[in-house]
């Protein structure tokens, strides 16, 4: 796949996600997405939840991209941290499908429960089987969640379900709701295996 | 003119005010003019205008030529014109002079109506503050209730913040480009220099170099050109002169040899031949006093409280005389009054004056900025 249609598939999965996200958002609420891309989260919360929404953003043409799609959005690399956002000043800070590509991942997530009262973080699950599978054949995985081969992809920092939850109990951040799905659809059964992606709604204890 | 994206030949015009101007200062200005020029066609309702703010050294003369034989346009003429980032088919753009200035505002080049003898040294020291209310009044008199967004970089970028503050019902959008809530100490004593060489010029009679038919030339020159080394970055100087030789080998004198030196030397020279000092000195005053936290204690948010406009706010990586650092600590206060705010840090290695460069990611920013404004 080129470039472009792996960014399509994302976006694709991601309004899997968008869905599943904003059931988790209150009416009127407070919004910062962080890696808002071309705002599409932001203006379809807007829209259904008349969120008052800003979006961070450090790629030139995804922030010209959320300008013209009517989004306030802030240009900052979320690796210096939310210093420019005061504490408990959102309602949710959202983290959709960009945690594996942090560099500070503690840092980012304590840094999105100083400033939101509630954080969301989805990410492709490692422990997928079919990413399992292709490493038991030999090979770094790769599908619609991690459309990358090894030797160009931005992830760096790749975890499963089991591993996220062991960071969260280490990090004293509480899980409020957890919820896994594969093309779309939830998983109850063996998640760590079963899904291909992960949502967390957390707080603070 | 053939360049269809030009506003074409313009022509500036003067509205004169006869309501006494209260200054910051305590000064009383009883009555003053204000040269300004327009672009584009003011709608029906009135509502879709946009001002100008100028910087340090510039005018009302923002776009198009005076004359078809004009080796330059106006100073903003990249951004604006038919089909430009802001398009005059849609705006109506108002470029003003400041008060105090030297292209045909009242300053210090003007005539004092009380003695009827030009101003010069004795015309007020005038602020950011007493420019806004001037320019409110401004469009009064164009009979604009409400400016559909006012824009301007550096100093003009503090004046767009301050209409904010002081005329948030007369704006719906402020775009502050290239500026900062108030100058760093760094800052205030660059233009220190600046005026101390001004002032310490022997051609300066303290402000009365009229009356001996002379021009503080050297002190202007040298004022210029320490504000070119702080508009660029280091990195744009090294890639435009880097060492370089004007005659291709060292001389051991003191004229010029290097083409850096050649640079500033004549865009000193010709800053000298074109501007007034006493209005340089003003405008520099104007800069070190701007600082709306002073009024609630050093709280730049809650010196925003009243503000409701949409913000663009937007700096320059290479820019360090008015850094991403500051605008940030302006978005921040936005952001923490709940504004409609979005924020660019453009990658440009041209300093301050990246501002003024056609860079396409900036007007791109520009151009989606201003299609947005409904009008």
């Amino acid at each position: 796949m080129g470039n472009l249609e792996k960014n399509i598939a994302i976006n694709a999965e991601n309004r899997a996600d968008f869905d599943r996200i904003a059931n988790w958002i209150s009416p009127n609420a407070k919004v910062l997405d962080l890696g808002c891309g071309d705002g599409s989260l932001l203006t379809q919360l807007r829209k259904t939840h008349k969120i008052h929404g800003y979006g961070v953003e450090k790629d030139d043409s995804n922030w010209l991209k959320a300008m013209n799609n009517g989004v306030d959005v802030i240009q900052m690399d979320l690796e210096s941290g939310l210093s420019g956002f005061e504490a408990q000043s959102f309602d949710v800070v959202i983290l959709s499908q960009t945690l594996q590509a942090v560099l500070n991942t503690e840092a980012i997530i304590h840094e999105m429960l100083r400033v939101g009262r509630e954080a969301i973080v989805t990410f492709p699950n490692f422990g997928y089987w079919r990413h399992r599978k292709q490493l038991m054949v030999g090979q770094m995985p790769v599908s619609k969640n991690l459309p990358y081969q090894w030797y160009d992809t931005p992830n760096v920092h790749l975890c499963t379900i089991k591993d996220f939850d062991e960071f969260c109990r280490k990090g004293n951040i509480v899980i409020e709701e957890r919820l896994v799905l594969t093309d779309k659809e939830e998983v109850h059964f063996m998640p760590n295996l079963m899904g291909s992606l992960a949502m967390y709604r957390l707080r603070s204890k | 003119m053939s360049d269809t994206s030009s506003v074409g030949i313009v022509a500036p015009k003067t509205a004169h005010f006869n309501e006494p101007l209260q200054l910051k200062s305590g000064q009383v200005l009883s009555q003053y003019h204000l040269v300004y020029e327009t672009y584009g066609e003011l709608n029906a309702d009135k509502s879709n205008a946009v001002m100008i703010c100028h910087a340090l050294s510039g005018h009302h003369h923002v776009a198009g030529k005076h004359s078809e034989d004009d080796k330059y346009p106006g100073w903003w003429d990249n951004l604006i014109g038919p089909g430009k980032p802001l398009d005059t088919n849609k705006f109506f753009v108002i470029g003003l002079n400041n008060l105090g200035g030297c292209h045909g505002s009242s300053g210090p080049l003007s005539t004092n109506p009380a003695t009827d003898k030009t101003w010069g040294a004795d015309f007020p020291i005038v602020t950011v503050e007493d420019w806004v209310n001037s320019q409110a009044r401004l469009a009064d008199y164009l009979g604009i209730k409400q400016l559909a967004a006012i824009l301007g970089g550096s100093l003009g970028g503090m004046q767009a913040l301050h209409w904010s503050i002081s005329y948030p019902e007369r704006i719906r959008h402020a775009l502050v480009i290239a500026s900062a809530p108030n100058l760093t100490a760094q800052n205030i004593a660059f233009n220190e220099v600046a005026r101390q060489a001004i002032i310490t010029d022997p051609d300066f009679y303290e402000g009365r170099y009229y009356d001996h038919g002379v021009l503080p030339r050297r002190g202007l020159r040298i004022a210029r050109m320490l504000g070119h080394i702080t508009y660029l970055s280091d990195d744009a100087m090294g890639e435009k002169f880097g060492r370089k030789l004007r005659d291709g080998k060292i001389k051991y004198s003191f004229d010029v040899e290097f083409e850096m030196e050649s640079y500033l030397r004549y865009q000193g020279d010709k800053f000298a031949g074109d501007f007034d000092a006493n209005t340089y000195l003003r405008m520099t005053r104007a800069l070190d006093y701007f600082d709306p936290a002073a009024q609630t204690g050093g709280d730049l948010s809650a010196a925003l409280s009243k503000a409701t406009a949409d913000f663009l706010v937007v700096s320059f990586t290479s820019d360090w005389r008015f850094s991403p650092a500051r605008s940030r600590e302006l978005v921040k206060a936005l952001l923490e009054n709940e504004l409609s705010v979005s924020y660019a840090e453009v990658t440009a290695d041209h300093g301050h004056d990246a501002f003024l460069m056609p860079d396409k990611h900036y007007h791109d920013i520009m151009r989606a900025y201003f299609a947005k404004i409904e009008v």
